[in-house]
């Protein structure tokens, strides 16, 4: 039947009855449609950065400098050379774990701010473990496990209140945030301190034959596989399981979830969990592979540029990877930014804030200019 | 004086210096959310704020210019998030996130030449005078803000309660569809509440930098703006009862460096957490998963 329609469509000379015209008319156009919709799902967003990089090159502009001098430099310090890009991968890593703490539940409807505070707690978790074992590969096998576990732990809780107490989950993962964060001071201060560590206080090295090692042939750790891993483990968990389906409808409409008897409650915890699960991870790999032991360096603020990355990967997991690398490089580039335009640090977090801004405004236009305009009396 | 009379004093004068900027930012997000939209971008209208302030201050040499600057920020950033809000489909939510980390990142931006030069001070008021003691006396030395503040407090409430305009919000926020019905256009409101809140925000920070901690820096907000929709849900959308909030955690946030100027140094960290931990109780505690919270206006999404 449908292939019949299909020929139909393709040669309507040929078919003179008027019934099967007009179900070939309704399945070109449908066709129509879902090819507007994947052109729309990646022409709106470019379009929307396309935007928000002539608003910035306006602003850089009015500082007196030159937008497109400044643009290339970008490139070069993110993309441009291969010592740029191992840079870029190697900050892209942690992003796109924390996105998934946003990613997971925001598929359901939820919005979660908890990927800095799971993403401190668990490194914070990593070094405390790591220290205490010795073979190697214990060592980080127990990291990795615990560090992801605990930032899990951290998120389902938000879940959990807001699931069986209704507790808003944006406003309570944003208040762990700063528990978290006092909680890393207090033990890095405290119970866990190193007594070697005087000017910045840190809880004692794991050593070095536990630090995770770089990715064959490259200048960039392993946390960039578990981050490209962790994405894609996500996006067919989202996309092609019953779990994700689920989990697709409740964020669509809650109260047909409910009606369809599906347990919204759970599918809330355990999606708040995986999510967590990411930003945990990324506290372990931030220990296990750059700091070596955990303390104030943790808060990075990766979890808040998961946040906005995954808002505009639309919560799409795969998406996420693509938007993480283009976020970790402009946060890579910031550093030649400022030696060769004296341009402030935070210049990076303008640029990402408009492009936030851009990309939000371009959720309006989603299926805008093709839309049959409604006859008047189907109200 | 005795250690515990020292923490009691610090705490009080703490809780009157410190909520002043939460004061300011839960009036706003209280009249905002009032019309049923929640901005959670108060934070990056409060550090832009505080630049402003501090900029305006320093360049006119006049404190009082640099409050109405920092409020006219505020008004800026508002209207950029309620148009946005307006959009079809568009998260406020989200958009929130979005002029939280653009508002941050643009003091920032703007404010790298302020850092080191000293800007006037606001005045303060001093209600210790009948003490003998200099530390109650210097616990009492009220800024002139926070005098502003409690007089905001108690026009928000009469505004929202006794007034015309006030009326016209409450409806929006509790019902679009009746206020449409009636003739208002529920999106101006919405956009002039944003506004007015964003204002109140900008001069709470315009407090930050120019009394306590008096400069400006790259941390000199500890989340107050992001706060502000946690203390709003405390305060139950009203005015007054967001001054006791404000209060409550001014005190909870000197209660650390109370303890420590009396010797108490050990879980100095954990003590910083007290403001946010107490709100988490707290939150916890009055939610339900069955019915909405007391007072909240039925259109607000955020507070379900």
């Amino acid at each position: 039947m449908g292939i019949g329609v299909t020929i139909g469509a393709l040669s309507p000379a040929t078919d003179k009855s008027p019934e099967a015209a007009a179900l070939a008319a309704a399945a070109a156009e449908a066709r129509r449609a879902a090819w507007r919709r994947t052109i729309e799902s990646v022409a709106i967003p470019l379009g929307a950065i396309f935007a928000a990089l002539i608003v910035f090159g306006i602003f850089v502009a009015l500082t007196g400098r030159n937008a497109l001098a400044v643009y290339h430099e970008m490139y070069r310090g993110s993309f441009g050379t291969w010592f740029s890009f191992q840079n870029t991968l190697q900050r892209a890593a942690p992003i796109m774990l924390t996105a998934l703490a946003t990613a997971v539940p925001l598929r359901l409807g939820l919005v979660v701010l908890g990927g800095e505070g799971a993403m401190v707690l668990g490194g914070l978790a990593a070094a405390a473990i790591g220290v205490h074992l010795h073979s190697p590969f214990a060592v980080k096998l127990a990291m990795f496990v615990t560090g992801a576990l605990v930032g899990g732990l951290w998120v389902a809780g938000a879940g959990a209140l807001r699931a069986y107490r209704g507790v808003n989950e944006t406003i309570s993962t944003l208040l762990l945030n700063y528990i978290a964060i006092a909680l890393l001071n207090h033990m890095v201060e405290g119970p866990l301190r190193d007594p070697a560590s005087l000017n910045k206080p840190s809880t004692l090295p794991i050593g070095d034959d536990n630090m995770l090692g770089n990715l064959p042939g490259l200048d960039v750790h392993w946390g960039l596989g578990f981050g490209l891993i962790a994405c894609l483990v996500a996006w067919f968990l989202m996309q092609r399981t019953t779990f994700g389906f689920a989990a697709r409808m409740v964020g669509g409409n809650v109260r047909a979830a409910l009606l369809n008897g599906l347990p919204v409650r759970r599918l809330i915890v355990v999606a708040t969990f995986l999510g967590g699960l990411g930003a945990g991870l990324a506290g372990a790999v931030e220990v296990a592979a750059i700091h070596g032991n955990a303390n104030a360096s943790l808060v990075t603020g990766y979890g808040y540029t998961g946040v906005l990355v995954a808002f505009i990967a639309r919560a799409n997991p795969f998406g996420v990877i693509p938007v993480a690398l283009l976020l970790g490089g402009i946060g890579a580039s910031g550093g030649l930014l400022q030696r060769v335009f004296e341009l402030p640090d935070a210049t990076v977090n303008v640029l990402q804030g408009v492009i936030f801004i851009a990309i939000l405004f371009s959720e309006s236009l989603y299926g805008r200019r093709w839309r049959r305009p409604a006859l008047a009396v189907s109200a | 004086m005795s250690a515990a009379g020292g923490v009691a004093l610090g705490m009080v004068g703490g809780a009157i210096r410190i909520s002043t900027p939460f004061l300011f930012v839960s009036l706003g997000e209280c009249l905002t959310e009032k019309s049923g939209r929640v901005n959670l971008g108060l934070e990056g209208t409060l550090v832009m704020g505080a630049m402003a302030a501090y900029g305006v201050a320093y360049l006119t040499g006049s404190p009082w210019l640099g409050v109405l600057a920092a409020g006219g920020c505020g008004v800026v950033l508002g209207a950029l998030h309620a148009w946005l809000c307006a959009r079809p489909r568009v998260n406020d939510v989200a958009v929130g996130i979005a002029l939280m980390l653009f508002g941050v990142g643009l003091a920032f931006f703007l404010g790298k030449p302020l850092v080191g030069p000293t800007a006037p001070h606001l005045p303060s008021v001093s209600l210790g005078w009948w003490s003998g003691s200099g530390q109650v006396r210097s616990a009492l030395q009220v800024n002139a803000l926070f005098v502003l503040g409690l007089v905001t407090t108690v026009a928000v409430r009469f505004l929202l309660r006794r007034t015309r305009w006030g009326l016209i919000v409450r409806t929006v926020g509790e019902s679009a569809d009746t206020a449409r019905a009636m003739g208002y256009d529920v999106a101006r409101v919405r956009q002039l509440a944003t506004m007015a809140g964003g204002f109140l925000a900008g001069v709470g920070g315009s407090f930050l930098s120019l009394f306590y901690p008096g400069s400006w820096n790259e941390g000199l907000s500890s989340g107050q703006g992001l706060m502000a929709v946690a203390l709003v849900i405390f305060a139950r959308w009203d005015p007054v009862r967001c001054l006791l909030a404000s209060l409550l955690f001014g005190g909870a946030s000197a209660l650390g460096p109370a303890l420590q100027s009396v010797g108490v140094t050990s879980g100095y960290y954990l003590f910083n957490a007290a403001p946010y931990a107490l709100t988490l109780v707290i939150i916890v505690l009055t939610s339900s998963r069955d019915r909405a919270l007391v007072g909240q206006p039925a259109e607000l999404r955020v507070a379900r």
